[in-house]
């Protein structure tokens, strides 16, 4: 469907990253969101709660992150598409909730403006280091998606495409923002609400009598009801069977977490977002995402300069992890270098889908500013060289 | 002989989910009873039950919301409040009952509850309190009295226990009662006049948890101590808070102890984006923007 | 003739014996007989006292005795409320 045009703010802007977040939410049909104030990305709910108003909906500040990350949850049971929106240390507080929308199948999005940790870390300076807390921060075997923007135009775009996937799976969509990103200001262009495509709930059309909450149906997202809809539905943490009724049998635990990973896996195609340049002949590819990939677009020029034969993988979706891209071109190429703001993380997933076929380099940063085009262009001059 | 059950339904039944009894609830635990005295509320206050959602956290208590047949939630341990804040707030027509017990409410989910009570959301909470964590095998919970001998204290509890009403009231709740297991009816009138208030209501209700926390305190069984509270218990509506902590084995103030009027959450962020906003201000978000 | 009758749902029962205790006529007691798990559950001694006034149904922390009162029998297709 197309959005509501109450809440798309159609024009040309010169805004930061966490603002064009905001209105990104909002043209998603976004209309509840809860946070709990952390730099870097209290601007977006700042915005949201200043603009929410006059367009028809709620924003309320919790007394602490583990609030905000189920107050949404709740809200989406209630009817609405919502939100959070934090940074590392509240990102810590709030896996336990990430486990319950994994598990609860509770379609949501929580922003997470990456700043340098661990703990209180570096509040006003950049890093990537949370992109394994995303993936893997709550207890047991789930699925989630995550996306990376490296602009404010991107900010906006994708978190519709955030909201929209949230829907579609019944997914928890961590939108993994950094501080660059987050306060860069740059032209926004939104469109007219009728250029914009918005995935509607999935909400079923079945009787009350005919209606399993957890009834798998072929694409294995089940259909949502609302509270308040004559349903009478249950939600658990607790494993559950097809209509929602806890069962502590391996067999019902088998088929539920099976499904919660397949509903993902099996779309992984659709879900994986990249953007590629002069990968066809390259000798080096740098693999980037977030802030890092525009300095790595300045290394690869850089090279190029040079004469280096470098191509750019830059992951817009790192969630679930695009693995068969990087299958496809490690055995193409010398080396994969992959700068990140952090010790070494999204690079281990690099390794592993490469197979040995390409040499990986990590260009590790600890966060609190960016890599130098120079860093960059020192590792692929070095990779080319093998 | 034993009776067999005949064609008629017990007036509890359509509020429960009969597949799935019998339930895990102990030989003797209360918590049941607090079901009955709320179905009873259900059909005294003529509650739209489609209208009726029901959030519970984890722990014994926790499990009420797979036993009734509403819009039932079981969240994650001490978070049914701000789950239900959320409920209520995207779909203010919605009539929201918290159910969970001491330790969620209190301990991990402390937090929520005071701030809960100072915005004054429209919340029904209903705290079955078994002075002890359940669930987990008997530990020390923020309600247990002193004295009191648990898994976690083996030599007896000595760390001071929160009086809930007198904290709820303090924090800003519009109804705040006190029962017992065995003031079932009056447990069921409590609430229904909470239904009846708009804003953040308070129900307590003291239980028995025989096979934690009254055997290792040698108060015998569920039965031996509901006829303590019947023995013990004192009705003392509009008694202040401040009075009514509980002891080991003294007297347990029962009662209606706060019923009060402020305008609640809503009320009052509708009146501030009318004064701030004037026509500008939008109400209600359109429908279609979620479903289509 | 008695006021009222008890219905008791003997596989529900746990025997914690709240229904004996507190019936206001007396009407019950726990029996010597088994449920399938064990428990004893309860049945009528006194029928002719049964005013069913429900106390018992009130108390039962397993949903697994009620009263109803003469005349009322099939009442409850249970509103309270429900559309």
């Amino acid at each position: 469907m197309k959005a509501d045009p109450h809440g798309v703010l159609t024009g040309t802007h010169f805004i930061d990253g966490d603002h064009a977040c905001c209105e990104g939410a909002l043209a998603a049909g976004a209309r509840f969101a809860a946070g709990y104030p952390i730099t870097p990305s209290t601007e977006v709910v700042e915005r949201f709660a200043a603009r929410v108003p006059t367009v028809g909906g709620t924003f309320i500040q919790m007394e602490d992150e583990l609030a905000a990350s189920i107050t949404l949850q709740g809200a989406v049971w209630g009817g609405a598409k919502a939100f959070t929106v934090t940074s590392g240390p509240g990102f810590s507080l709030m896996m336990e909730h990430i486990g319950y929308a994994a598990m609860t199948e509770t379609p949501c999005v929580f922003v997470d403006v990456q700043r340098g940790g661990p703990s209180t870390g570096l509040p006003t300076l950049p890093a990537q280091a949370d992109m394994m807390q995303a993936r893997w921060g709550s207890h047991g075997d789930y699925e989630i998606i995550a996306l990376c923007p490296n602009s404010p135009q991107e900010c906006f775009d994708l978190t519709i495409k955030a909201f929209n996937m949230a829907e579609e799976f019944r997914v928890p969509v961590m939108f993994m923002m950094d501080e660059v990103v987050g306060h860069m200001t740059e032209k926004v262009v939104i469109p007219a609400a009728d250029e914009i495509e918005v995935v509607p709930r999935k909400h079923t059309r079945k009787s009350v009598e005919d209606y399993l909450p957890y009834g798998s149906n072929g694409d294995m997202v089940p259909e949502m009801a609302h509270a308040g809809e004559g349903y009478k539905f249950h939600v658990t943490g607790l494993t559950h069977d097809e209509r929602g009724y806890p069962n502590m049998t391996p067999q019902t635990q088998d088929k539920l977490v099976r499904r919660l990973q397949n509903k993902i896996r099996s779309a992984a195609d659709r879900i994986c977002l990249f953007e590629e340049d002069g990968i066809e002949g390259a000798d080096v590819v740098v693999v980037s995402y977030g802030i890092t990939s525009r300095v790595a677009q300045r290394a690869v020029q850089m090279a190029r300069e040079r004469g280096l034969k470098v191509g750019k993988l830059r992951l817009i979706t790192a969630w679930p992890f695009p693995e068969k891209k990087i299958a496809e071109v490690a055995p193409k190429v010398k080396a994969l270098v992959v700068p990140e703001l952090n010790l070494g993380q999204m690079v281990r997933e690099v390794e592993r889908a490469a197979q040995g076929k390409a040499k990986t380099v990590a260009i590790p940063h600890a966060g609190g500013g960016v890599h130098s085009p120079d860093q960059i262009l020192n590792a692929i001059v070095e990779a080319s060289r093998c | 002989m034993l009776n067999i059950v005949d064609n008629t339904v017990n007036p509890v039944e359509p509020f429960l989910r009969s597949d799935r009894m019998p339930h895990i609830w102990c030989p003797g635990c209360g918590i049941g009873t607090t079901v009955n005295s709320f179905a009873r509320a259900l059909i005294d206050s003529k509650i739209d039950l489609e209208s009726l959602a029901l959030v519970s956290g984890i722990g014994c208590t926790g499990r009420v919301a797979g036993y009734v047949k509403l819009d039932s939630f079981h969240t994650t341990h001490g978070r049914a409040i701000p789950f239900a804040t959320g409920l209520k707030l995207a779909n203010p027509k919605l009539n929201v009952v918290v159910y969970s017990g001491d330790g969620d409410l209190s301990a991990i989910g402390g937090n929520h509850l005071i701030h809960a009570a100072r915005r004054n959301i429209d919340l029904k909470v209903i705290c079955v309190n078994n002075l002890i964590y359940a669930m987990t095998g008997g530990q020390t919970a923020p309600t247990t009295p002193g004295h009191a001998t648990t898994s976690t204290n083996p030599y007896g509890t000595f760390e001071p226990a929160f009086n809930l009403p007198h904290l709820v009231e303090a924090a800003g709740a519009v109804y705040v009662a006190r029962w017992t297991t065995f003031h079932v009816r009056q447990l069921a009138r409590s609430i229904s006049e909470a239904f009846q208030k708009k804003g953040f209501s308070f129900i307590e209700v003291i239980s028995p948890c025989p096979t934690l926390y009254q055997r290792r305190n040698k108060m015998g069984d569920g039965l031996d101590t509901m006829k303590y509270y019947k023995e013990k218990s004192k009705v003392k509506h509009g008694a202040p808070t401040s009075e009514v902590g509980l002891t080991l084995n003294g007297e347990i103030a029962v009662g209606k102890f706060v019923d009060r009027d402020r305008p609640d959450y809503q009320s009052m962020m509708r009146a501030q984006y009318v004064e701030s906003l004037g026509e500008r201000y939008i109400e209600e978000p359109e429908a279609e923007c979620v479903c289509g | 003739m008695a006021k009222g009758r008890v219905s008791i749902v003997v596989e529900r029962c746990k025997a914690c014996g709240f229904c004996v205790e507190f019936c206001p006529t007396h009407v019950l007691a726990l029996s010597s007989a088994f449920n399938s798990k064990g428990y004893h559950p309860p049945h009528v001694v006194h029928p002719e006292k049964c005013s069913g006034c429900d106390l018992c149904g009130m108390y039962c922390p397993d949903f697994a005795i009620y009263g109803t009162k003469a005349g009322e029998l099939k009442v409850n297709k249970a509103t309270g409320g429900e559309k």
